[in-house]
């Protein structure tokens, strides 16, 4: 790999990978770089269209790198990857996405993630989107994480778009059984003429199922972008949205929320909130010492971190 | 020195502050008091370039700051702590208390002010300023992130409102503290007679005006003795 290629992929993973990880690393549509270990195997799909990811019943805590990243541009990348958490097994999953384009075709990246966890399963899934390059060629990436989850088992979700992404549709569908917990935090950027849109379905069709999604993002100059939630509770159950985004300059953002309540013991909550830094805000830091625009960029940074 | 000189302000037709002039001295602890409405937090505001006067000077030892914004005369030493704290989602305490000093520090040096206002350091120090912290929580962070400055005029604007009695009580200690051991100006908007208490001098307004200027010995007993001055808290 060369120089930029290891920034492009260090951009995308905030841990380094150890000995004991299992790792796949794909760069401009094919598997270059695999590793198993004694817990997890990482199995190609035919024509790299993708991998399986098996970790194994009872495993303590395995951690799995995926990193993706795409230098070629005009390339479009499509991978199907699907993960089996064997029963009671605990794993992180760290994933991402980085794609360079200096030149005037498009690059497009679409991950379609399948989770499976089993029973008593847990895992905790990072993804990171992240685009650079002079190019007017756009960076695309639309990611597709679909989780089935059952009986006991959780899951949290952390997934960022950090920088340079010119258009995204990010779509999560979760369905869940008896006694499971679903987090997701969603932090997005957008800036230039970007867009970003994101839409979470989740169905609680188990007793005491529960989800927690948070979302916040930041949409400056003369970016776009759109939550949509659709969460349905089918049980006795428990589901919290919260929609957070500051707006600058021309950005736009739009938030469409529906919970629908199907059994009487279902407890569903949605809250949106959109707007500029409040003032009283930038007041605070200011009398702090900082200038009006290191403050912007403070609470910016706190409210992404 | 700080010194303020023939301050005006007017809104609505209404002289909130009606040619005020002032000077305060370091190592001195001021308590300005004074009925709702007398424009004890203006005063404040101003001094701090929160708000603008309509004329008028303020000194900060002889240089002319009336014209500078907050943050220039915050990297003066002026520091000020907001009668309603405000919350940031996705900040901790930490970060804001490293905003306040200003450069990079330790956790346990954060951790030491935050003992200084009186919180269990471990339990506050990685918290979110968030709706999850109380009040009280609050209202020392606040307190925490100017004493953090060290400042040359630290100007705290009724730290006692929206806290609880039990909490406040605490909260005196931090002022008794600083009444002790800051080498710069103290100036605290109150009408709490604990922190009256405290004072070197009390400055007493009313109508925009100031009506007397004392010890907290000559002071105290005329604000008390007068059923006109409509102090809240007394004990």
């Amino acid at each position: 790999m060369n120089e930029q290629e290891e920034k492009l992929l260090e951009a995308i993973s905030d841990e380094k990978f150890t000995e004991k990880d299992a790792y796949n690393i794909r760069k401009n549509g094919q598997s270059v770089k695999r590793k198993n270990n004694p817990y997890i195997d990482i199995v190609p799909k035919e024509d790299n269209k993708g991998i399986d990811v098996y970790v194994k019943e009872n495993t303590l805590l395995g951690i799995v790198h995926i990193p993706v990243i795409l230098t070629e541009s005009g390339l479009k990348d499509v991978v199907y990857n699907d993960f089996h958490i064997g029963k009671n097994s605990n794993v992180i999953i760290l994933a991402g996405c980085g794609i360079h384009n200096d030149l005037h075709n498009d690059t497009e990246h679409d991950g379609i993630h399948r989770f499976y966890l089993e029973e008593n399963a847990k895992v905790k899934y990072v993804e990171k989107h992240y685009g650079e390059g002079v190019g007017t060629g756009q960076k695309i990436l639309n990611p597709v994480t679909e989780i089935y989850m059952k009986k006991g088992s959780s899951m949290t979700m952390d997934t960022s778009q950090i920088k340079g992404v010119d258009d995204t549709l990010r779509e999560t569908k979760a369905l869940l059984e008896e006694d499971t917990t679903l987090q997701i935090n969603e932090k997005i950027l957008t800036d230039k003429t970007q867009s970003a849109k994101t839409i979470f379905t989740i169905e609680l069709n188990g007793e005491n199922a529960s989800t927690h999604v948070t979302s916040r993002s930041v949409a400056t100059e003369n970016s776009y972008q759109e939550f949509i939630s659709n969460i349905t509770g089918n049980s006795k159950c428990y589901a919290h949205v919260e929609c957070d985004a500051i707006l600058k300059e021309s950005g736009k953002v739009k938030a469409i929320p529906e919970i629908y309540a199907k059994n009487v013991d279902a407890n569903l909550i949605h809250e949106a909130a959109i707007g500029k830094i409040a003032g009283e805000q930038l007041m605070k830091l200011m009398s702090l010492g900082l200038r009006e625009k290191e403050a912007e960029e403070a609470i910016i940074k706190g409210f992404l971190k | 020195m700080l010194e303020i000189k023939d301050i005006c302000f007017t809104r609505d037709h209404k002289k909130i502050l009606d040619h005020i002039s002032l000077t305060l001295n370091e190592e001195k602890f001021y308590v300005i008091t004074g009925p709702n409405g007398s424009g004890k937090s203006t005063l404040a505001k101003i001094i701090m370039g929160i708000t603008k006067p309509d004329s008028g000077t303020i000194l900060l030892n002889n240089q002319d700051i009336t014209a500078l914004s907050v943050d220039e005369r915050a990297k003066l030493g002026l520091g000020f702590a907001f009668q309603q704290p405000v919350r940031f989602k996705g900040l901790t305490v930490y970060d804001l208390l490293t905003i306040s000093v200003g450069k990079k520090i330790e956790k346990k040096e954060a951790c030491a002010l935050l003992s200084k206002v009186g919180l269990c350091a471990k339990e506050y120090v990685d918290r979110e300023i968030n709706s999850s912290l109380s009040g009280g929580e609050l209202k020392r962070i606040e307190i925490a992130t100017v004493i953090a400055r060290n400042p040359k005029v630290a100007i705290f604007d009724e730290p006692e409102a929206g806290i609880d009695l039990w909490s406040f009580q605490n909260l005196t200690e931090v002022f008794k503290d600083l009444e002790k051991t800051s080498k710069g100006i103290t100036l605290v908007i109150s009408h709490q007679e604990r922190i009256l208490k405290i004072a070197d001098e009390i400055i007493l307004l009313e109508q925009g005006k100031i009506k007397k200027i004392g010890s907290k010995e000559e002071m105290l007993q005329m604000i008390l003795s007068e059923p006109k001055c409509c102090m809240k808290g007394r004990e």
